[in-house]
């Protein structure tokens, strides 16, 4: 019985192998080379953060030209650097700095309600209508910054992150001097 | 062909996988935040679900019980269902890039879907044949898409609808699909043959 046991899970785990291996075979799904070295560089967190669905959708936009290297926030100036040289870009590293995290806030006393902002919102996280005024929730909001630049009247801008019991991280590690 | 019928009826409403035997309950809370997605996961499901229970029992009756190995049982259909996912995964890759995407990490954990082993399971137990065994598993899955695809429904409703803090997030869709199951316990009532 014990050879038999080890005999039929070992045939099954060729088999199952052999198969899957011609499969992979004939379904294989070519993939850029260069879209794989960008999306082995980038955090993997799929956070989303972007605007696109995760790292390998924005990979491949940096590739196309689509998106630029500073597309993400989790990645900071590291990975815009790291991204630059893969791409053979040059970039203002100077310009770049690392910004905590934030949300989009609406001031209710500038607000007109042209709902521009929540169309181009990626996550849907702006609520209103017309004529109303708008509100950003903040569960919903990755911080793109997208809804900054359509609005007519300014009225909307990034507020950092209140450090609460709920929202208090540790620190990131700084590197010695 | 009625008594195939009754078997389909009866897992997809009355002894629904999910709201009934409560199997399978992470994509179900998991991936129903989006009506496209419920379904696609619904669908990826379906496929596996019913795979997975046709070549369980083949591996029950031409490997495990003519050589009288039964306790291999949870080990050789995690092996099956495993390739079976993995298949699906690559399938799913190359015809539907973009569902592949959306499934994200949910497609490869339908291998961890309870639903896919306790079926291939309860196959064995109620000692059903081949065929009703597909059934049986093309049933529940059938149960579970559209249990998946209802509560994405109510899901995409509750996100609209003014939730008190308190409740919004997973409470209420914890609490939502407890009122769904209940409501799925009045199909007990129907006639089962």
């Amino acid at each position: 019985m014990l050879y038999s046991a080890i005999a039929s899970l070992t045939l099954m785990g060729l088999t199952l192998g052999f198969f899957l291996g011609l499969a992979g075979r004939y379904l294989k799904v070519e993939s850029n080379p260069i879209v794989d070295e960008l999306e082995s560089l980038m955090p993997g967190s799929q956070c989303g953060q972007c605007g696109f669905p995760g790292c390998r959708p924005a990979a491949e936009a940096i590739v196309e030209g689509a998106a630029p290297v500073t597309i993400c926030p989790p990645g900071g100036r590291a990975l815009i650097e790291q991204l630059a040289a893969k791409l053979a870009i040059d970039f203002d590293l100077d310009s770049i700095e690392d910004k905590d995290p934030a949300f989009a806030q609406v001031s209710e006393e500038t607000c007109i309600g042209c709902t521009r902002c929540f169309k181009v919102c990626p996550t849907d996280a702006i609520m209103g209508g017309p004529k109303q005024i708008h509100q950003v929730f903040r569960e919903a909001c990755t911080g793109c910054e997208a809804c900054i630049e359509v609005c007519p009247t300014e009225c909307l801008h990034m507020d950092g992150v209140e450090i609460t019991l709920g929202t208090w991280r540790w620190p990131k590690p700084a590197l010695a001097a | 062909m009625t008594e195939y019928l009754l078997i389909l009826l009866s897992t997809a409403l009355v002894n629904n996988v999910v709201l009934v035997k409560f199997l399978g309950l992470c994509p179900f809370m998991g991936v129903s935040n989006k009506l496209d997605t419920a379904i696609g996961m619904g669908l990826a499901t379906t496929f596996v679900l019913t795979l997975a229970a046709a070549s369980s029992w083949m591996i029950e009756h031409f490997i495990l019980q003519p050589f009288d190995i039964g306790f291999l049982r949870i080990l050789a259909f995690i092996l099956i269902i495993a390739a079976v996912v993995q298949f699906t995964e690559m399938f799913i890759h190359k015809t539907s890039p973009m569902l592949y995407q959306l499934l994200g990490i949910f497609l490869p954990l339908i291998t961890t879907n309870c639903a896919v082993l306790g079926v291939a399971l309860l196959n064995i137990q109620e000692q059903h044949t081949f065929v009703e065994s597909v059934v049986y598993g093309f049933g529940s899955a059938l149960g579970f898409t559209l249990v998946m695809i209802i509560f994405a429904g109510i899901r995409q409703r509750l996100a609209l609808s003014d939730v008190p803090d308190t409740f919004s997030g997973a409470p209420i869709g914890f609490i939502t699909a407890g009122l769904l199951a209940l409501a799925f316990l009045g199909f007990a009532g129907l006639p089962t043959g």
